[in-house]
């Protein structure tokens, strides 16, 4: 498969994706519905990295700055959290 | 460095230096050299330090009197908004990266540049152009939100140039995320043939801690003012309850970003100390693999403390106590350096020079800083003294008592590989003194005030306050003179006839001592081959045992 091709098949894919994303908003599954759609944006972000930002080729050090970026945004995301969930504990 | 340097390399192969390559003003602004382009960035930051010490100067004045009788409320407020943001991010976090470092990494690895030179080059401009919005915004009239923008003061309610302060951090940002990249690129890429991670010096190790901040914590950043802007601009609801928006996440979000920010001026500073302890010991530090390692563990636990500048803010208790008890594990290895630099110069037969007195300076006042940065980590303390001047005196200790002495240490230190002049060393160390005693006096009073309840940002404060107010301020004239010092001596030393350096002045290890001083344009006339350990003393060259 070209290079060309795989990428408008990837950006088709992401396409796919969105109008999923979309889709679940209007579906009557109540709590689950957020999750439904950072589900979706974690398989969007895959294919991103993996295709555009060309990590299916890098070495081993490359693909760890990747993660490296993830787990940090995992240290702002989980830190904040621990602020938004345990408000209600001690008034 | 006394009269005569105690250190002499024999002669080597000349080379023209970089400075005597080109003397065209094109050579300059176009240069892609990154020794030239540390120059070019030491004369911009000294530029803005010049004007946030103006800024300094008025608060200083007006906070005189008890009836803030110079500024007005007004003017006062944008007198320290100005004064923080042009500190923080014009002078403090470019200060040693941007300098020391951008000239020494590249040779102490033992390499002819950084992996990107145009992008380094690039980074100045970005960092000019940034500048230029900054200044734009204090002749417009300034901004009063303080250098942390909290919401919803600067997402509704200020009125000074507010977005056009947030462009001009969020585009100076960008300047530091490619000195971040450019030197972990280059610290992974570029070492000499046996520059193997345990042989580089700590004040490589300190700089790739510093760049991994600069590159993961700096996005943050730029995305959380885009969004004040935006939310200022057309209203979206991020921040403002109103609009569904929540104003405790402007501080989540500007504190993950801006406490690392605090280590990206001090981890610097720790390895340029680092480099004057043992050139100053001429010893081994000891501890090496702990000094680096713990530059690394003080880069990652800095981004997990955040949350103890929000302990009043309505963050929740449990979520309080987590970042207490981190940030108490961060004093750790910050104290493990100070250990082992002691460690280092026990029985040492030390050379007292300005670059040692700087040094031991810094170590005096880091740690007051630390503990009383251990006092802030605590709940119960940090409720009664939040937003008073004790803060103010604690982070002062540790930016300008900590990162901007060992700036100096530092900039004295490789004064004479820079430039291949020696200054005038008893002045040096009348500054170094100078400038340790105007600090204390200017700084220590504010932790009495700020403990007996004298709040920050206030210029209308009770009588009784007035004279540690006082005892301030005749500090800060102190402090100003030891600063303008360097100043002239250093200038001074570049007049023709001023004394030439030998290539390694102070009998230090390390790689930028074995080239010439200044270096030639691509740092060393042959590739050089690392055979040794770092801090390898005495050292092996026969010339260069301590004959003073």
């Amino acid at each position: 498969m070209s290079g060309a091709v795989r990428l408008l098949l990837v950006w088709a894919a992401l396409m796919a994706l969105l109008a999923l994303t979309v889709g679940a908003a209007f579906l009557p599954i109540g709590m689950a519905k957020p999750w439904v759609a950072y589900a979706i944006a974690t398989a969007k972000a895959i294919l991103i990295l993996w295709f555009f930002m060309e990590m299916r080729r890098e070495s081993g050090l490359a693909r760890l700055a990747a993660i490296a970026g993830f787990v940090w945004l995992a240290i702002l995301i989980m830190l904040t959290a621990t602020d938004y969930l345990t408000r209600r504990w001690i008034m | 460095m006394t009269d005569e340097p105690r250190f002499e390399h024999p002669p080597e192969e000349r080379a023209p230096s970089y400075l005597a390559e080109s003397h065209s003003l094109r050579s300059w602004f176009f240069t892609t050299d990154h020794k030239r382009i540390a120059l070019l960035y030491l004369v911009s930051i000294t530029l803005f330090f010049l004007i946030g010490a103006g800024a300094a100067a008025l608060i200083r004045l007006d906070l005189l009197t008890p009836q803030g009788d110079l500024l007005t409320n007004d003017g006062y407020n944008r007198a320290f908004s100005i004064h923080g943001i042009i500190m923080v991010w014009f002078f403090l976090i470019p200060s040693i990266p941007n300098v020391l470092g951008n000239f020494l990494v590249p040779i102490m690895i033992g390499t002819r540049d950084l992996a990107f030179p145009r992008l380094n080059l690039l980074s100045w401009y970005i960092y000019i152009l940034s500048g230029l919005l900054t200044l734009y915004v204090v002749v417009s009239g300034g901004v009063d939100t303080g250098w942390t923008f909290y919401t919803p003061l600067s997402s509704v309610y200020a009125n000074g140039a507010v977005v056009a302060t947030i462009v001009a951090v969020f585009i100076s940002g960008f300047s530091t995320i490619l000195t971040g990249l450019n030197f972990i690129v280059t610290i992974h890429k570029l070492r000499a043939p046996g520059m193997t991670w345990s042989r580089l010096p700590l004040f490589i190790w300190s700089h790739y801690a510093v760049s991994i901040i600069f590159v993961l914590a700096t996005p943050v950043l730029a995305i959380t003012l885009l969004l004040v802007a935006a939310e200022r601009l057309i209203g979206i609801g991020v921040f403002d309850p109103r609009l569904g928006g929540d104003p405790l996440l402007f501080q989540h979000l500007f504190w993950f970003y801006s406490h690392p920010a605090v280590y990206i001026m001090v981890l610097p500073a720790l390895g340029v100390v680092s480099e004057l302890i043992t050139a100053a010991a001429h010893k081994r530090i000891f501890g090496y693999w702990f000094v680096a390692f713990a530059s690394i563990a003080i880069a990652v636990i800095g981004f997990m403390v955040w949350g103890h500048h929000m302990f009043v803010s309505g963050q929740s208790v449990f979520a309080s106590a987590v970042f207490s008890f981190l940030s108490i594990a961060v004093a750790v290895p910050s104290a493990i350096k100070v250990y082992n630099w002691t460690a280092t110069l026990y029985k040492a037969d030390v050379a007292i020079d300005a670059p040692l007195l700087f040094a031991l300076g810094f170590i005096g006042l880091f740690v007051a800083g630390g503990l009383t940065g251990l006092m802030l980590a605590m709940l119960a303390i940090d409720v009664h003294v939040t937003d008073t001047y004790f803060v103010v005196a604690h982070f002062h200790y540790i930016m300008v008592g900590g990162s901007v002495t060992a700036f100096f240490g530092g900039l004295h230190f490789w004064w004479p590989k820079m430039t291949g002049r020696l200054y005038n060393e008893t002045l040096g160390r009348i500054a170094a003194i100078l400038i340790l005693v105007g600090f204390n006096i200017t700084f220590f009073p504010q932790f009495l005030l700020g403990y007996q309840g004298m709040p920050r940002r206030y210029h209308v404060y009770p009588p009784e306050f007035q004279v540690l107010h006082v005892i301030s301020s005749l500090g800060a004239a102190l402090l100003a003179v030891g600063y303008a010092m360097p100043a002239f001596y250093l200038l001074w030393s570049l007049l023709p006839g001023g004394r030439r350096a030998p290539a390694n002045p102070w009998g230090a290890s390390g790689l930028e001592w074995t080239t010439s001083s200044p270096p030639p344009k691509h740092n060393f006339i042959a590739q050089p081959v690392v055979v040794r350990q770092p801090y390898d003393y005495p050292l092996a060259h026969p010339a260069s045992r301590d004959d003073g």
